[in-house]
């Protein structure tokens, strides 16, 4: 009976964010003109839902201040109150107001990810870039280290890190970007391999284009499609590596409002039954799952028009 | 079933047959109502351009139809079955046993995985036609008599341990396993070399004239199909042109489309003066050049004048893409120079001077990869302009009308289109406009005709030769097909092995007496007589013997 | 057929670099430390003279290079040094925890591996089906959740009616059965988590395979399906999916630190999280170099048979 109970009440999500996706893409489609309508128009529902999702934590973590009902780190009452009309969520492990620091952990959480995603990208795809147009011995050096960084498992590698530059908001970007930005190198590397052979660059190189106009002009719009994707996936790779290390006590430090560490600190309910807990785990799920759909139907799509 | 007017037997009736092909979700008729009528031991030729439905009407008289698209209307009536109304099982009985598939690619379509006498016996075997011990015995006869080299042995090798004219056999012998019917044949020999063809289109002749086997026989070479086909249908974008025994189609086509088709190889440009200027444009002095420890040319030399086209052939390997590595710098030689206007040119084009750069311009062969597809005709066009002859706004834009202007395409409705927003004709227009937009005295084409349909080629070919009298431009032109040859050139460059094995003036290349390789590249080319290969095949064996 | 083998013998020096190199890495990456170890260890209220004390105990006092190959050729041969924490023999600590890992690793894998090849391949052979769509998304949404909020659902859905235990408490004395039983939780977060990511792989794998023209070529030759797959396709995907297991294997051996910590279960990645709490260094060396290791063995491994399932490579010209 209970499964089944549960049972109804996921399919009953599902049909929720469905139509909440439907009415998103309709509304957008209305709303937006040329290009990105034409895109929308082929966009399936689960992409719809994506975007809304991602929007939603985007208005969240911009306006935390003004939504939250309490402040950041106020102590509001006792421990681990229960749902009620005051606090709508219920208390934490020191009795601060569960809603306030999920919404918080939206701006901190988000926030550092999205940090270290742009941080990873830009280092790594610039690098990408460059040792697939200048090749040669740059190339090779910098692809032997990628190959050496990448061959340590990027978990391990960053609790080592941690542990000797201590677990400050800005060592946890840059160890996590440095080591996400070896993967966005392999991928702008490669996408930028297949585009360097194309006709189209030998005849740039043999006008005597510069390397900056070879990359920004002929190179990066024809990598733009595969790179955006996997902004998308290395935001959900970083984000969820994030979560996890703060969830293992190493990552974004208290009195800091964070997802990870909050399913860590109030753990304990879980075995009394309290899905409490389970919010901020829900909310990491619900971000990636988002921009998952988003960057599948981006995927698809980039792979549709190449036919 | 026999047919009252030939007295023959009919093998397959096709009747009104459409197909479906799906594009962005929704399905658009890509074969619109074709008629076909096979008879026992005939070969029907369907030949067409691109876009003309050859290959999936072919795989439809198998009852198959690929991903993306869907037989939609009409009848298949193969020996009295109906492949439409058959089972999927009833279907699959046929494949393989009865009517056989032979690919254009046979490198692709062997499987890598195993040994070719494997993939030849399965269909035997899996049909219950041949135990496996005949099915091998079998399949060295027929590799012998498809003139394999070493038959008793070669079977038991893996697809990329042959090359590409002895697989391409192979995969013909294992069409025949089963002693089939039919056998489709789609674009077989297309991917090969001129002098490899021969050897495949009699194999393929023998056989199917041995066994008695029907056969469609698919391709867009008139001269290869007047060589396989009793009967040519032309088609034209999924519709039939018109039907007719291979000797009156060639001599009397009735549709004003075939007679367009059969004109295109009478395009000759008019005798050129004899050249006067002194110095060439472009001079290769004994050039040899290669990759790693290997020479791909060797001791190169020719030269190119002023409103002259000389063209550079050769089958695959010959060296001749790499000679234009070498003049445009892609590749430093090992020894040797290429002089401009007679001085020597910087070796690696990175040490090359912006004017230097912007005489020799480059046309390549696949105008899809050589305009970038994120940039629109304005910029494409325009930005040899701006950074050569540093033209900026109004005059940019002036100049970059009179390019479109040039290649006939109208200013107004092309300036700001995406190369995805042209045809294949176009795309290597815009590849031509971007060439003349740096003003140069050298232009090298990498044979830019042999992606484009015949008609559409001839267009192009018109529009280089008005260009370069024009503009009084040097053109180097690679190619494999002699028949661009005899209508462009002014000089012939004949390479093998990274060589050069002939050169002179076209009239005297086209004359014997020819060099050994020279002789065998000419006399391979086919030409629109149905009885050439024939007599190819028996002067060869004469010369043989004698 | 030589040529084969010298490729493979290049591969496993490679290999063997790439691990010296690793290992150069984690040692060094102690020297990187602001200020010295025993100082960051002892804190800075420590007088000078326990500093040196230390020091010398840590052996510190010798120059870099010599201290790495002391604790390289330590590491060799199982010692690892002692823990700063405890003082125990690192090895010691290690050696149980280790074998918990494995067992826990291949207790999932074997789940894993064939439930996602076989939901791969279906995917594949039934794809745009309602089947290969609910699939996907399923997939999809898995792969999207962290682990221990995969970890959490089934304690919460399956720990608290009492079905199975919320912590994996095993020991030595632990029988084979129970401990099946008593770590089925981990087990089956690491099984959903990894069978999401190698089945989307091996599906992507298997229709990239299909598309190809000798594929269409056995269904023309009136092969009938099985035979097409088995014969056609199978030995063909080989490689890539040797890959794709690999690089789930390699990922499951560094998933299993946040299960471990879930369900308090002594692994392995519980000891690494617990000395980098701690501040042990020499433990997070061990441990790292440990995972770091297995890490690069499984890709290596994985490099090495899809070179071997490789006609073309194995049968040169």
């Amino acid at each position: 009976m209970h499964t089944l109970i549960t049972l109804f009440w996921v399919a009953v999500a599902i049909a929720l964010a469905m139509g909440a996706g439907w009415l998103f893409l309709a509304a957008a489609r209305r709303l937006t003109r040329g290009g990105v309508a034409r895109a929308l128009r082929g966009a399936p529902v689960s992409a719809g839902f994506g975007m809304l999702v991602i929007l939603i934590y985007v208005l969240v973590a911009l306006f935390a201040h003004l939504i939250a009902p309490f402040g950041e780190r106020q102590v509001v009452g006792a421990q681990f109150l229960p749902w009620d009309g005051t606090y709508l969520l219920g208390t934490d492990n020191l009795g601060r107001d569960m809603l306030t620091r999920l919404i918080y952990g939206a701006r901190n959480t988000v926030g550092i990810a999205f940090a270290t995603t742009v941080l990873a990208f830009s280092v790594g795809a610039m690098l990408g870039l460059l040792a697939a147009t200048v090749g040669g011995w740059l190339d090779q050096v910098l692809s032997r280290i990628v190959d050496i960084l990448m061959a340590i498992p990027s978990l391990i590698f960053s609790l080592l890190l941690l542990t000797i530059f201590g677990t400050s908001v800005v060592t946890l970007i840059l160890v996590i970007a440095t080591i996400d930005s070896t993967r966005v190198f392999r991928l702008a590397r490669s996408v930028a391999q297949n585009i360097v052979v194309m006709d189209y660059i030998e005849a740039a190189r043999l006008r005597g284009e510069g390397l900056w106009r070879l990359i920004t002009r002929e190179i990066l719009p024809n990598a733009l499609a595969p790179l955006v994707a996997e902004f998308g996936l290395r935001f959900c790779f970083v984000f969820l590596m994030i979560s996890a290390l703060s969830f293992l006590g190493v990552g974004i430090q208290p009195p800091t409002a964070d997802w990870g560490s909050m399913v860590r600190d109030n753990a304990a309910l879980i075995t009394f039954g309290d899905v409490t807990p389970l919010l901020p785990a829900g909310a990491i799920a619900l971000l990636t799952v988002a921009v998952n759909f988003v960057v599948d139907w981006m995927l698809h799509r980039a792979s549709g028009l190449k036919e | 079933m026999k047919d009252t007017a030939t007295g023959k037997t009919v093998l397959l009736t096709i009747r009104g047959l459409t197909i479906e092909g799906r594009s962005d979700e929704t399905w658009s008729e890509i074969v619109k109502g074709v008629d076909i009528t096979l008879h026992k031991g005939e070969v029907l030729g369907l030949i067409g351009e691109s876009g003309a439905g050859k290959s999936t009407i072919g795989l439809a008289a198998m009852g198959f139809a690929r991903d993306g698209c869907r037989i939609s209307g009409g009848t298949i009536d193969f020996d009295g079955i109906d492949l439409r109304a058959a089972t999927k099982d009833e279907r699959r009985a046929l494949r393989g046993k009865r009517i056989a598939y032979v690919a254009q690619s046979a490198a692709a379509s062997f499987n890598p995985a195993h040994r070719l006498m494997d993939q030849y016996c399965e269909a035997p075997v899996q049909h219950g036609v041949m135990s496996r011990a005949e099915a091998e015995r079998d399949a060295v006869e027929l590799y012998r008599r498809m003139q394999l080299p070493n038959p008793d042995e070669i079977g038991f090798r893996y697809p990329h341990q042959v090359s590409g004219g002895q697989l391409q056999r192979a995969m013909t012998a294992m069409a025949m396993s089963c002693r089939p019917d039919l056998i489709i044949f789609d674009e077989p020999t297309t991917a090969l070399d001129v002098t490899t063809q021969i050897e495949v289109l009699s194999a393929i002749r023998d056989i199917v004239a041995q066994f008695d086997t029907a056969a469609i026989y698919i391709t867009h070479d008139l001269a290869v199909v007047a060589q396989m086909a009793d009967r040519i249908k032309v088609l034209l974008k999924g519709e039939e042109v018109e039907e007719a025994d291979t000797r009156t189609m060639l001599a009397t086509p009735r549709e004003d489309y075939t007679k367009s088709l059969w004109a295109v190889r009478s395009y000759a440009r008019p005798v050129q003066p004899p050249v006067t200027d002194a110095v060439p444009v472009v001079s290769v002095r004994g050039v040899t050049a290669g990759y790693g420890a290997v020479d791909i040319l060797k001791n190169i030399n020719f030269d190119i004048h002023r409103r002259r086209t000389v063209a550079v052939v050769g089958e695959s390997g010959s060296g001749k893409s790499t000679a234009a590595r070498v003049i445009t710098g892609l590749l430093t030689p090992r020894q040797g120079e290429v002089l401009f206007d007679g001085e020597p040119l910087p070796s690696d084009y990175r040490r090359r001077s912006r004017d230097q750069l912007r005489q020799a311009q480059m046309i390549y062969q696949m105008a899809d990869t050589a305009l970038n597809p994120k940039l629109r005709l304005r910029e494409l066009i325009g930005r040899p302009a701006q950074m050569y002859l540093g033209l900026q706004g109004k005059a940019l834009s002036e100049r970059i009308r009179g390019l479109l202007d040039l290649i006939e395409l109208e200013p107004d409705a092309y300036i700001d289109r995406l190369p995805s927003e042209l045809s294949g004709g176009q795309k290597q227009r815009i590849g031509i406009a971007r060439a003349l937009a740096a003003e140069p005295q050298f232009i090298i084409c990498d044979e830019v005709t042999s992606a484009l349909d015949q008609l559409v080629a001839e267009g192009i070919l018109k529009l280089l030769d008005r260009l370069q009298s024009e503009f009084e431009l040097a053109y180097m032109f690679i190619t494999h097909d002699l028949a661009t040859v005899k209508s462009i050139a002014d000089e012939v460059v004949v390479m093998q092995n990274g060589r050069v094995v002939e050169q002179g003036p076209k009239d005297e290349m086209f004359q014997p007496p020819h060099d050994p390789y020279t002789e065998l590249l000419l006399s391979s080319v086919p030409e629109m007589d149905p009885d050439w290969l024939t007599r190819l095949l028996q002067e060869r064996r004469n010369k043989a013997e004698a | 057929m030589s040529d084969i083998w010298i490729m493979i013998a290049k591969r496993l020096a490679l290999g063997a670099l790439t691990l010296l190199v690793i290992s150069v890495i984690i040692f060094s990456a102690t020297e990187l430390l602001p200020g010295d170890l025993a100082q960051a260890v002892l804190g800075q209220s420590a007088t000078p003279e326990t500093v040196a004390a230390f020091r010398r105990e840590l052996g510190l006092d010798l120059p870099a290079y010599q201290r790495y190959v002391n604790w390289l050729f330590g590491a060799l041969q199982g010692d690892f040094g002692t823990s700063l924490a405890n003082k125990r023999p690192i090895a010691d600590l290690i050696s149980l925890r280790l074998g918990n890992t494995l067992f826990l690793a291949v207790y999932a894998a074997f789940i894993a591996v064939p439930l996602s090849l076989t939901l791969g391949i279906l995917a594949a052979l039934f794809r745009n089906t309602v089947f290969d769509r609910a699939a996907n998304a399923m997939a999809l949404t898995s792969i999207s959740f962290p682990e221990f909020f995969v970890a959490y659902i089934l304690i919460f859905f399956l720990a608290q009616s009492g079905l199975f235990p919320s912590m994996a408490r095993v020991d030595p004395s632990t029988g084979f059965t129970e401990a099946l039983y008593h770590t089925f939780l981990p087990a089956l977060t690491l099984t959903l988590v990894v069978t999401a990511h190698m089945m989307r792989m091996t599906r992507a794998a298997i229709i990239n395979l299909l598309a190809s023209p000798y594929i269409e070529m056995a269904r023309l030759k009136g092969m009938k399906p099985m035979r097409v797959i088995w014969r056609h396709a199978v030995p063909n995907a080989l490689a890539p999916i040797i890959t794709v297991v690999a690089l789930n294997l390699a990922y499951l051996i560094t998933g299993v630190v946040v299960v471990e910590v879930v369900f308090v279960y002594p692994g392995l990645g519980q000891l690494m999280v617990d000395s980098v709490s701690k501040r042990d260094f020499p433990v997070v060396q061990a441990v790292a170099l440990i995972f770091a290791a297995a890490y690069v063995l499984l890709n290596l491994l994985a490099d090495v048979l899809s070179t071997l399932s490789n006609p073309r490579l194995v049968h040169r010209k």
